[in-house]
């Protein structure tokens, strides 16, 4: 967490509140709605349906997959489980069974191959609240939020490691709001949807991308998984960019775009290599002369 | 963190190149700590809740192969797979709002008890071991313990034939037997009072559910709760004679009663006999004195 690395130095663009408001639309004329929403749909769809491959077994009795996000079995033989959940059970002292284990192992292979964060933007229920808040709040042109440093879900990781061996219990699963959120829909939410409504007034009231941003230590875990991943987002054509700040605007992680959009004189690569940028493909979408791409590294 | 160097760096001289590093270094260091001490106070408040929800209620029973509370808090990583696999669809987490640590599962004995599947699905789905594996045999479960808790509202106790919970109970004749108990109310009846044994108990709870009375009388309860435990150093003359095969104090001398001749004492068995000859025109005594009275009464009028 060195704050004075030349990347973090570079400072979140300010962006005028009529071009806020207005992010996308360049992009919607040129390439379509679709076009300008092709990654955000197929996040929501790939989002929303392994709600739905959950919730198949409870509701209409096909049973596909059981369990929740925590630790699954597929078809009764695919074991899946969170590797973030399995580590502060390990912390706590406990040693998972064999097949807990190779869920964990098959899970963390595959975010250390696709980014990490590809969890917080991909299967992540929250994020469809965080998401839906910042684009209220771009809507309603609300500047106001309180700053805080970015790198407190870091020390939010750290805490949630450390109390597992000091109360010997898996601490956080008593508050986690991602847990919370997707154990809620498939097993009963009870007096759950208010923390998901707080998270949401939160980041539209409060602080900007506050949750995910900021705070969250789930998504501050996968970020440690992306430095290597071979699926990242590259600003291949940046000798096209005409300064629109969509990109800016729309982006969950600002920072991590300057580097690989704007270092060529610096001699920076046009990949963004940087673990906390969730592969969502927002900046691929909302811009209207095509600078991004998903590349391999 | 937020931070003052912009574009227009490099023409800053030395001296406020170093002024500024030294602000910087402040200011980081304030950062620093004013995120630490967040996160520790935190820490401390979900550190201390988490304790806190350990303390489960007592209707609260956890699936069977569950580890001990403590234990169990550290190892349940709420996934629910224990509940999809309960074929009987009695297993549910708990949701936030409810006076159970949030998320992790368990049954109510009185609305669904466990019908101790011989497979126990549920430990088997478990990944983590939260249910331990170890547990093959169901009869081996220790969910909680029965116990017959309210003993003036049991009709029972009360004279009346019931034997609901030892008619449902899986272990029947071990976990609950009926002992036969003089009736004092009507003096000649017997009550059959159903009694629980701590060492073949799972705790599923049917008898629980099958009570009859409005509130069940017998509940089952966490282990804790429900056992109590002599101290060590105890020893039992009876238990240690069987032990060692013999009396490890001066061997018992048999009781002698003091009675007329032919005439015999059973203290646990049938009490006192009268020699053969006597007992053949003997009248049965009744249980009620006065019936003794009007015998009497009728071989004076005589």
């Amino acid at each position: 967490m060195t704050v004075n690395t030349e990347k973090a130095s570079i400072k979140e663009k300010k962006v005028p509140k009529q071009r806020a408001q207005a992010a996308g639309q360049q992009a919607i004329e040129k390439k379509g709605w679709l076009g300008a929403h092709k990654w955000l749909i197929l996040r929501r769809i790939s989002q929303l349906s392994i709600l739905a491959l959950f919730l198949a077994g409870p509701l209409w009795g096909v049973w596909i997959v059981k369990g929740n996000m925590a630790s699954s079995l597929t078809l009764d033989i695919l074991p899946l489980s969170d590797p973030y959940v399995m580590l502060q059970a390990l912390m706590s002292g406990n040693l998972p069974t064999q097949a807990g284990l190779i869920g964990a192992i098959i899970v963390l292979a595959f975010y250390l191959l696709v980014g990490g964060r590809v969890y917080c933007s991909w299967m992540c229920p929250v994020n469809i609240v965080t998401d839906a808040a910042g684009w209220m709040r771009r809507k309603l042109g609300l500047k106001v939020s309180s700053h805080f440093a970015r790198s407190t879900r870091y020390w939010l990781l750290g805490l949630t490691l450390i109390l597992p061996p000091i109360t010997g219990a898996i601490v956080w699963e008593l508050f986690n709001p991602v847990s919370l959120m997707f154990r809620g829909i498939i097993f009963g939410m009870g007096w759950a949807w208010m923390v998901i409504i707080a998270i949401f007034l939160f980041d539209l009231f409060v602080s900007q991308r506050g949750w995910c941003g900021h705070l969250c230590p789930v998504g501050a875990f996968y970020s440690l998984l992306a430095a290597k991943s071979l699926l990242r987002v590259s600003a291949v054509n940046r000798d096209q960019c005409d300064d629109c700040n969509d990109c800016f605007v729309v982006c969950p992680e600002p920072k991590v775009i300057r580097p690989a959009l704007k270092g060529a004189e610096q001699g920076l690569s046009p990949l963004i290599d940087e673990i906390n940028c969730t592969n969502c493909g927002r900046c691929i979408d909302i811009c209207d002369v095509n600078v991004f791409e998903f590349t391999k590294r | 963190m937020s931070n003052k160097q912009g574009r227009g760096d490099t023409a800053l001289t030395g001296t406020s190149i170093e002024k500024k590093a030294t602000l910087n270094r402040r200011k980081f260091l304030g950062n620093t700590l004013k995120t630490a001490c967040g996160a520790g106070l935190l820490g401390l408040g979900m550190g201390t809740y988490s304790r806190q929800v350990e303390s489960t209620p007592a209707w609260v029973i956890r699936p069977p192969g569950a580890l001990p509370e403590p234990d169990f808090s550290g190892a349940c990583i709420r996934c629910g797979l224990c509940v999809r696999d309960c074929p009987y669809d009695m297993l549910r987490l708990a949701e936030l709002g409810e006076p159970v640590s949030f998320g992790t599962p368990y049954f109510i004995a009185r609305d669904k008890p466990c019908e101790m599947c011989e497979d126990i699905p549920c430990a088997a789905a478990c990944p983590t071991n939260a249910l331990s594996h170890e547990l093959d045999v169901i009869e081996d479960a220790r969910m909680g313990l029965a116990v017959l808790i309210d003993q003036e509202e049991c009709i029972a106790f009360q004279g009346l034939r019931c034997e609901v919970c030892f008619n449902v109970c899986p272990v029947q004749g071990d976990a609950i037997t009926i002992e036969m108990q003089h009736n004092r109310r009507s003096g000649k009846h017997a009550m059959f009072i159903p009694v629980v044994h701590s060492d073949a108990c799972t705790g599923c709870g049917k008898c629980e559910k099958a009570c009859i009375l409005d509130e069940a009388a017998i509940k089952v309860l966490p282990m804790e709760l429900a056992k109590g435990l002599v101290g060590e150093h105890y020893r039992f003359g009876w238990k240690q004679k069987k032990v060692a095969g013999r009396s490890l104090v001066t061997p018992d001398v048999e009781h002698q009663y003091n009675l007329p001749e032919g005439v015999t004492y059973d203290y646990n068995k049938g009490g006192l006999s009268l020699p053969p000859e006597v007992e053949a025109d003997a009248t049965p005594y009744s249980s009620n004195p006065l019936d003794s009275l009007k015998r009497l009464q009728e071989q004076e009028n005589k």
